[in-house]
């Protein structure tokens, strides 16, 4: 009895190193390669790091941020981003429902259809990319051959050659791959539907589309708030489809905040130029996210 | 037991960490061992240059050489991300990288190591594209610039015997084609938003007699010359000539385009000319036509420097044997045998019969146009410059402004740029 206590002790302590032995690995690699790179970005943003400066290194605190504020094209290519994220969602968000309405039925089939909607999301975006890119080739892509053979269009397009066009050429690119994603997340909760409140809502004479609207929809609620705050943090970060197909082209037309931020630092040498703007546009994300949680809590109140 | 395991797998993780970040160069034998990087393309490749290293390492049996390849796309982040450490000893630049990479102390300042006798037989232009304010920041190695290819079977049906001279003379001829129904578009360019269109806007200005940066380095982009080079461009796209879709190609769709016998016109790259010639690639075999970049009433057609040149980084460990290195991959002997893939830098090797051999037309139309070669702005702030040069002159290619407003708005910018 006596000598309980002392092993106990003894024991908890190395419990404790060990706890500590065992984390330290991944303590290290943490602190390298996310708690170091954020900090010294956020150093960046208030030093002059532009390379070719003769300024160099000195500390200018808020002037990179103020400046980029200040810039007109900085706000188009935050406009242009924005576009992008809510356009692709709301296309996604919509597709996604009705495939996973439709996948939910009890058709013949369902597992292999269920199976192969994920294919587009497995596959890379750096592929996606790529892919996408020899379909929209106006001299020998897919869409083009497919189209004119349709007789939909009469001479092969320029399916990336204009700003506007191309950005929402580039959308439809991502909302192949990303539709998959979203229609998973609506098939698992259809799954856990309650039909019987269906059934009493046909009894009572409700047609198909009351149905969907007064039951299906209020029911997928909380699973559409959680797809766009996914997505929206997804979205806004966009950067390997541009590189794979535009590459910020035609005139800026599919510039986004990161490929901004990417094509500053290493094209332009501008470190803090481009450390400034992933701040920006983690801040951004932050901001939105806190307005969808709070959109989410008082969901939930109600 | 299990906490035995758990610990042995921390150690050998935290091992792993610590061997990844070290990096051993020199062996135990006393080997040294240089990285190297090097672009992944046609001239050059990849088997090329491990054939010369494997050769080199015999001549020099205590330096080891581990070449990386990377497409030129990724190039670029990954010099600068490994410059100033040394993590490689050797690395490839483009010409318009020198300034910067130069001013920011990326590589090390070899100007000394070239004798004068050296440095006059290689074009000027190869010398340029390795030099910031004359001083010397790596040895030159691939020579390279646009030409101006044709058709010639397109030619010769349109009634024109040779190629044009001047920009007005290929309009006339792409007219003549039109109409005739030989080609819708019988131009194309590599004119999407990339480094791509600086290349082929450098050379027009150039051959229109203008120039993007004055001799001290100040922005003269809005210049009369300048002007009428960009109106040209637009005019062709306009009219029909230039084919619409070059607003997004880059040089492999112009060479698609050309090499399935679509356009009778079209600035690239020297490497087009085999790839061209080659029936696995091409429909339009023996029907290709090289000749220098047309001029305009009262300048030499001019085109663009593409040289690239090899550096020895500032943080490199090895600086000597990477010279070495250097030396023999940019030497008489290996560029004479592999001509057949890049042409030399060397102006006596172009007298070589064997030289000449591998391809009498590029040997014919390169002598004159690397006697004109412009450079693209030798400025640090380039970058920029191309990056603002693109978005404006892409949009007056696509007619969303006019050229006098896509030039003075990059001029404006341009002048911030230049006095930061």
């Amino acid at each position: 009895m006596f000598y309980k206590g002392e092993p106990i002790m003894k024991k908890q302590l190395s419990e404790q190193r060990f706890a500590w032995l065992v984390i330290a690995p991944a303590c290290v690699i943490v602190f390298g390669i996310v708690i170091f790179p954020l900090f010294t970005t956020f150093i960046y943003s208030l030093k002059n790091m532009d390379l070719t400066s003769s300024q160099y290194g000195q500390w200018v605190w808020l002037q990179n941020y103020l400046e980029l504020l200040k810039d007109k094209e900085f706000w188009s290519t935050t406009g242009r981003t924005a576009y992008f994220t809510g356009v692709s969602l709301t296309v996604e968000i919509t597709l996604g429902i009705f495939i996973a309405l439709l996948l939910n039925e009890d058709i013949k089939g369902k597992t292999f259809l269920r199976t192969i909607i994920i294919i587009p999301w497995a596959v890379p975006t750096i592929v996606n990319g790529a892919m996408w890119k020899w379909i929209y080739h106006p001299e020998y892509g897919a869409l083009n051959a497919l189209l004119t053979q349709l007789g939909l269009i009469d001479h092969y397009q320029s399916w990336l050659g204009s700003p506007w066009l191309a950005m929402n050429m580039i959308i439809i690119a991502d909302v192949w791959k990303m539709t998959p994603l979203v229609v998973l997340f609506f098939l698992a909760s259809l799954q856990l539907r309650n039909l019987s409140i269906y059934e009493a809502a046909r009894v009572d004479g409700a047609n198909i589309f009351q149905r969907f609207y007064h039951l299906t929809i209020p029911f997928l609620k909380p699973t559409i708030l959680v797809i766009i705050v996914v997505r929206t943090m997804e979205a806004f970060k966009v950067f390997d489809i541009i590189y794979a197909t535009t590459r910020g082209g035609p005139a800026n037309g599919t510039l986004t905040l990161t490929y901004d931020a990417y094509l500053k630092s290493f094209t332009n040498l501008q470190y803090s130029q481009g450390a400034t703007i992933s701040y920006l546009i983690a801040f951004m994300i932050l901001t939105l996210t806190f307005l969808y949680v709070k959109v989410l809590k008082s969901e939930g109140a109600n | 037991m299990k906490k035995a395991l758990l610990t042995l797998l921390s150690i050998i993780l935290l091992a792993g960490i610590v061997a990844g970040c070290s990096t051993s160069s020199s062996g135990k034998d006393g080997k040294v061992t240089i990285n190297a990087l090097f672009m992944k393309q046609a001239g050059y490749s990849e088997e090329d240059v491990k054939a010369i290293t494997k050769e080199f390492e015999n001549k020099n049996p205590s330096i080891k050489v581990k070449p990386t390849f990377v497409p030129y796309e990724a190039l670029e982040q990954k010099i600068q991300t490994s410059a100033p450490t040394g993590g490689y000893d050797i690395v490839i630049i483009d010409a318009p990288w020198t300034a910067k990479f130069a001013k920011a102390g990326f590589v090390k300042e070899v100007s000394d190591k070239l004798t004068d006798s050296n440095r006059s037989d290689i074009f000027a232009g190869a010398i340029d594209s390795v030099s910031y304010q004359d001083k010397l920041y790596g040895m030159p190695w691939l020579n390279d610039t646009k030409f101006l290819f044709y058709n010639t079977d397109m030619l010769k049906q349109a009634g024109f015997d040779n190629p044009p001279n001047t920009w007005d003379e290929l309009l006339t001829q792409a007219k003549a084609i039109k109409d005739k129904g030989i080609s819708d578009t019988p131009i194309v360019g590599s004119w999407a938003q990339a480094e791509a269109l600086i290349c082929d806007f450098t050379a027009f200005t150039s051959s229109f007699g203008g120039a993007l940066v004055d001799e001290n380095g100040k922005p003269t982009v809005n210049s009369k010359e300048n002007l009428a080079a960009l109106t040209f461009m637009t005019q062709s796209l306009k009219d029909g000539l230039t084919n619409s879709k070059s607003t997004q190609y880059l040089e492999e769709d112009v060479r698609g385009v050309f090499s399935s016998g679509k356009a009778a016109f079209a600035l690239n790259w020297t490497y087009m000319y085999n790839m061209a010639n080659d029936p696995k690639e091409s429909s339009v075999v023996g029907r290709v036509g090289i000749a220098p970049v047309p001029g305009t009433q009262g300048h030499n057609g001019m085109s663009v420097n593409g040289g690239m040149g090899l550096s020895v980084t500032k943080g490199s460990k090895h600086a000597d044997e990477a010279w070495k290195y250097i030396q023999y991959l940019s030497s008489k002997d290996v560029q004479k045998r592999f001509a057949k893939n890049a042409l030399p830098i060397w102006k006596s090797l172009y007298e070589d019969q064997d030289v000449v051999k591998t391809g009498p037309e590029v040997v014919e139309a390169s002598k004159v146009q690397y006697e004109n070669l412009e450079n693209r702005p030798r400025v640090p702030w380039y970058g920029e410059l191309s990056t603002e040069l693109q978005v404006s002159v892409q949009k007056a290619l696509l007619g969303e402004i006019t050229p006098e407003q896509a030039l003075d708005s990059v001029q404006k910018k341009a002048e911030e740029i230049a006095s930061k």
